[in-house]
């Protein structure tokens, strides 16, 4: 029920609704949730609403801490192996 | 997907799943409650727990709307549909949860009587729109996520007359229902908090809990890179004795959350006294109704249609279940008598209630290929 999925905005008219794409499949949802979202931006939509904006450095930061935990246990495998 | 696909990667799920394993304490063992069905329906659906060791022991708590809706408020809608001619308008979900009368909204839909499946709250508008001659209502359940949507079409309806539309009320509170579960003893160590439900809510209606009850309580993304992050930001807080708040979920959460869509909550709903959960028994203040204001649009004042309250199957233990007590397995009808395909209790209907979870991905864990195969014969 809480499910929702980051698309990103490709045209926003002028009833503040939206066109978001998610990997070809487009839609249109409502913007009425959210401020000062432009096209580009990523939100997360559930039942056809933006809940959120999502931001990419944040983002970025997540995954950059994960690396770094996966490459922790390469350089043990690696070890391990020599 | 951007965003999707970079969080379910393998690869980087190993190194957390290491980091697990070597910083959890064999001496001890954590139990830890997903509040959310999204991430039961996550921790089954990408294996998640096969990665976690064997002391680390995720707890599935009340967060699937479906699960929670008592049978006597699907009971509502049907009669709302069949006994006052309505156009019941329900998101999926729903549809297929028993009800009395071995009844279902989808059951009564073959019945005759006239039921929606809408994906959002403007598809109930536009059929009340399409349908000036007919009472339109619409079945609004779930928790913070959902209820800022059912808000603005309260007030597009105010807004345009449309006075054919109405809604069925059963929008519920979060962090009541975490404090419901507390109080009930349940003995877990932390909680893997809310994704969605936070971005709107934001995080500190949880940090109560830290303080108050000192469970330590991490905000935590649907995908399973998130999850897992999660679970081990909880282990390293119960090591180290803390009980904060911490955000995994940084990329859409925030302290403050979204207060456009808090300010549209507050604007139309306010708090009911009390409401009866499935599995929480009667709950108070942990739901909400619509202000005096915007009462024309609820359907329980337009229609004679009180709530009764049903008791759940007796051999059904979907109640023990939402309150973190028991696990699917140990209920006596799961996976024989009750499936996603004829289910008795509405924890085996969404696919974010826990026994759907493991059923469809699970219920075969632990058994060796004989063991299923005699099964299946």
């Amino acid at each position: 029920m809480c499910l929702a999925i980051p698309t990103r905005v490709i045209e926003i008219d002028e009833n503040g609704l939206a066109k978001v794409d998610l990997g070809g499949v487009q839609k249109q949802i409502s913007l009425a949730l959210l401020d000062d979202v432009v096209v580009g931006d990523y939100v997360i939509v559930h039942v056809g609403f933006a809940l959120q904006k999502l931001d990419p450095l944040e983002a970025e930061k997540t995954l950059a801490l994960f690396r770094e935990m996966a490459a922790l246990v390469e350089a043990e495998d690696a070890r391990e192996v020599h | 997907m951007k965003y999707i696909d970079e969080f379910r990667d393998g690869v980087l799920a190993r190194g957390v799943a290491a980091a697990i394993a070597k910083e959890s304490r064999s001496a001890r063992e954590y139990r830890l409650m997903e509040f959310c069905g999204g991430h039961t329906h996550a921790i089954s659906r990408y294996g998640i727990a096969d990665l976690l060791p064997a002391n680390v022991r995720m707890i599935h708590g009340p967060g699937c709307p479906v699960c929670v809706l008592p049978i006597g408020r699907i009971d509502q809608a049907i009669r709302l549909a069949r006994e006052h001619g309505v156009i019941l308008c329900t998101y999926g979900d729903c549809l297929r949860v028993p009800a009395s009368e071995r009844l279902s909204l989808l059951k009564a839909k073959a019945l005759g009587a006239k039921v929606r499946m809408v994906y959002s709250t403007q598809d109930a508008l536009k059929i009340a729109r399409d349908n000036p001659d007919r009472q339109v209502v619409f079945l609004a359940i779930g928790f913070e996520t959902t209820t800022p949507p059912t808000a603005v079409a309260v007030r597009q309806a105010a807004a345009e007359g449309l006075s054919n539309f109405s809604i069925l009320c059963n929008h519920v509170l979060t962090p009541a229902a975490m404090h419901a579960i507390l109080a009930g003893g349940v003995d877990i160590d932390g909680f893997v908090g809310p994704a969605h439900v936070s971005t709107v809510i934001g995080y500190a209606p949880y940090e109560v809990f830290a303080t108050d009850y000192l469970k330590p309580v991490v905000i935590a993304g649907f995908e399973p890179l998130d999850v897992m992050q999660a679970i081990l930001m909880l282990i390293r807080q119960i090591n180290d004795g803390r009980a904060q708040v911490e955000n995994e979920f940084t990329r859409a959460v925030t302290r403050e959350g979204n207060a456009k869509a808090q300010a549209l909550v507050t604007e139309v709903f306010e708090l009911r006294q009390s409401f009866e959960w499935r599995g929480l028994g009667t709950v108070p203040s942990s739901a909400l109704k619509l202000r005096p204001a915007y009462a024309a649009f609820d359907a329980e004042l337009r229609f004679d249609v009180p709530y009764v309250a049903v008791a759940d199957n007796k051999a059904c233990e979907c109640a023990a279940i939402l309150r973190g007590q028991k696990r699917p397995q140990e209920c006596a009808i799961f996976g024989t008598v009750c499936s996603p395909d004829n289910p008795v209790g509405s924890c085996m209907v969404s696919s974010e209630g826990a026994c759907a979870a493991y059923y469809t991905y699970g219920r075969f864990r632990g058994q060796s290929a004989s063991e299923i195969q005699s099964r299946v014969r």
